[in-house]
């Protein structure tokens, strides 16, 4: 056996097993772009159809509707791979664990983030979005879903191993995910409204690589204290 | 530099005889403070020109908000500080924060609703200073149900700690946002406090709240961190000394 | 080589490890016999530093180990009650994945030490479809494969019927004569050869 233990190579083994397990299973991600159509489409059905004043509320709609969608994705990140003795593996691997974990939140990411991101257009044309606005949304979403999958990395380490942890899961992020929350639907409403969406994506892009940069540390940190 | 004081602190016996001996100069400083502050502030100062008799409840809102925050920063700190010196006593102080912070920042928005409806005509507006007080909650009692929810005491205490860290970090990022969506929407901001200077005879008495509740929430808090010394070295020969000694005084 | 000294291990109010020390030269096995709930679960973790040490030090070839956890890794194999293997892959597939993290391996290597333990005719199938027995060995081929210096084994023969037991008293043997060092928790002693092998009765009594 050759010695080569290259980050690099361990983060897209990684990656491409955590992808080939999804695709065995294809149910398990495709549930959380199901409940986010679902809950965009109850907004319509409790409101009022009337398109022009759906508009108005699309914004809100979508990015509560996504935050609930990826907070229940969040809770199977590393849930498997904490009961089976993986992460015990992965925290003895000789490698970074915090990059390990960015890795597994990248395959996370691709599979449930990214859907969310490509579904939302769908969604906001029900809501009464114009076509012109899809582009804006979907880099709204796709820049957003990024720091949601980050925080929810560190919310699935600290409740890794507590029974039904999904609601505290809730508890500790959503208010963390406030400020994409806020400039995610701002992005949204102006991209509706058919205005420069320049700002609010600068600083959803700004809290992406603030959470690129820590949230992976926070979270190995939560993950070993969770395997103890 | 000597560690000496640092590791003499980190110590529960110490901990705890120093904070028994500090419980008095906190406790009846912050009652005396507390009453004099509200008598001048409710009492004596003269209305607002504005306000009228409505603004008094600053006096007891303003110290809410500023001894909420400065809480949740000491919980943050504290549990740093015990996550990277491995430090029990740290842990206990930041446990003890979580509570008495949640309480004060209830009762910061319970004062900014009661303010809220002769101003606003309503109890509750989208007021920033407001939401981000009640997102503030919200830290406080996701960090105390993340603590409940871990039985074994050292790892509650260690998983917290990164909450409590990752929190703190969040916490200028909501603020900003929270501040700037409000901006977006122009919704009615009067809790500012006015830009005149304020004559004497309000602001002693807003100064003397300020100092007060300040006192009160380390006298609270360090009783509770106390307890929370004592339980968890209950097994200790500290604590059957301690105990000793109190049953021999009564 | 590896050398652990006073140490001390908490379990929430549980005070686990009273000092414990003990040293391990190359190509020594020692198999922990103790008591169910004696600690021998959290000797091994904590020695690969998945649980906090409250006092002492784990030393390996003299190195403090929390001085640099990321190297004595590279030298580490823990097998532990979970054996990180995916049922959604084949015995093939989680081998592959796994050993990826330390470095590249010939699907060759793969393929033999799989014939090893007996599992080629399964190669191809689900791991969730094989028996209990049959994923100890897949962990036990991926254990061989690791190429580790140090071997932290817990309950390395559960589930095993007597062939397959006899497969890691081979393993253990022959890591032990290339120079490796194991620590073995479980219930029963393996029949590993004296001169490779210390038996550790319980943690009042050292070996």
């Amino acid at each position: 056996m050759i010695r080569e233990p290259s980050a690099l190579h361990a983060a897209a083994q990684i990656l491409r097993r955590d992808l080939k397990l999804a695709f065995r299973r294809p149910g398990e991600w495709l549930q959380p772009v199901a409940f986010f159509l679902i809950v965009t489409m109850l907004f319509p059905l409790a409101l009022d159809p009337e398109l022009s004043r759906l508009r108005q509320l699309a914004p809100g709609a979508l990015w509560v509707a996504a935050l609930l969608a990826s907070i229940l994705a969040i809770e199977f990140l590393f849930r498997e791979d904490g009961r089976d003795g993986t992460l015990e593996q992965y925290a003895l691997s000789g490698h970074s664990f915090a990059w390990l974990l960015l890795a597994k939140t990248a395959a996370h990411w691709l599979l449930t983030g990214l859907p969310l991101a490509i579904a939302a257009p769908l969604a906001a044309l029900g809501l009464g979005a114009p076509a012109a606005a899809l582009p804006g949304i979907l880099a709204a979403l796709l820049l957003g879903s990024v720091s949601l999958s980050l925080l929810g990395a560190i919310g699935a380490g600290l409740t890794l191993g507590i029974r039904r942890g999904g609601a505290l899961l809730s508890l500790l992020v959503l208010p963390l995910a406030i400020p994409t929350l806020v400039f995610g639907a701002r992005a949204t409403q102006l991209a509706i409204q058919g205005d420069s969406l320049a700002g609010p994506l600068y600083l959803l892009a700004a809290l992406g690589v603030f959470g690129l940069t820590l949230a992976p540390l926070a979270a190995a940190a939560a993950v070993r204290i969770s395997l103890e | 530099m000597s560690w000496a004081w640092f590791h003499r602190f980190a110590s529960p016996p110490y901990f705890y005889s120093l904070t028994l001996r500090l419980a008095p100069w906190l406790g009846w400083p912050a009652g005396l403070l507390i009453v004099g502050g509200l008598y001048g502030g409710l009492v004596l100062a003269p209305p607002d020109y504005q306000q009228s008799d409505a603004f008094r409840i600053v006096y007891v809102h303003a110290p809410a908000a500023w001894v909420s925050l400065m809480s949740y920063s000491l919980m943050a700190f504290a549990a740093a500080v015990g996550l990277i010196w491995r430090m029990k006593v740290a842990h206990a102080v930041a446990a003890a924060c979580a509570p008495v912070g949640a309480s004060i920042t209830a009762v910061c928005l319970v004062t900014g609703m009661l303010w809220g409806q002769p101003m606003w005509g309503t109890y509750w507006a989208w007021d920033p200073r407001l939401v981000f007080e009640l997102v503030l909650l919200f830290f406080f009692l996701g960090y105390m149900g993340l603590r409940s929810a871990i039985d074994d005491v050292s790892r509650a205490d260690r998983a917290s700690a990164v909450l409590a860290v990752v929190g703190v970090v969040n916490v200028p990022i909501v603020h900003f946002s929270v501040t700037w969506w409000n901006s977006l929407h122009q919704a009615p901001s009067v809790m500012r406090m006015q830009e005149a200077a304020m004559p004497a005879s309000m602001l002693v008495p807003l100064l003397m709240s300020f100092l007060g509740f300040t006192l009160y929430f380390y006298a609270v808090m360090l009783v509770r961190a106390r307890a929370e010394v004592l339980r968890r070295d209950r097994g200790g020969s500290w604590v059957r000394d301690v105990l000793a000694a109190r049953g021999k005084a009564a | 080589m590896l050398e652990v000294s006073g140490l001390h291990v908490w379990r929430g109010e549980r005070h686990v490890l009273k000092g414990l020390s003990v040293q391990l030269a190359a190509g020594q096995a020692l198999q922990l016999l103790w008591p169910n709930g004696a600690g021998k679960t959290s000797l091994l973790r904590a020695i690969a530093g998945l649980l906090p040490v409250e006092a002492g030090q784990v030393r390996w070839r003299g190195q403090d180990t929390e001085a640099d956890p990321l190297t004595f890794c590279r030298d580490l194999a823990y097998l532990g009650h979970d054996l990180a293997l995916k049922g959604d892959l084949t015995a093939g597939e989680n081998l592959r994945y796994s050993l990826a993290l330390r470095g590249r391996v010939a699907p060759a290597d793969i393929d033999a030490a799989l014939a090893t333990v007996g599992l080629t005719a399964v190669q191809e199938q689900l791991v969730r479809r094989l028996s209990a027995g049959q994923q100890r060995r897949v962990a036990l081929a991926r254990l061989t494969l690791w190429d580790a210096r140090l071997w932290l084994l817990d309950e390395p023969a559960a589930n095993l019927d007597a062939a397959g037991q006899a497969l890691v008293v081979a393993a253990i043997e022959a890591h032990a004569a290339a120079g490796g060092v194991a620590v073995i928790a479980t219930h029963q002693p393996l029949a590993l050869s004296t001169g490779v092998s210390s038996l550790w009765r319980s943690p009042g009594e050292p070996p």
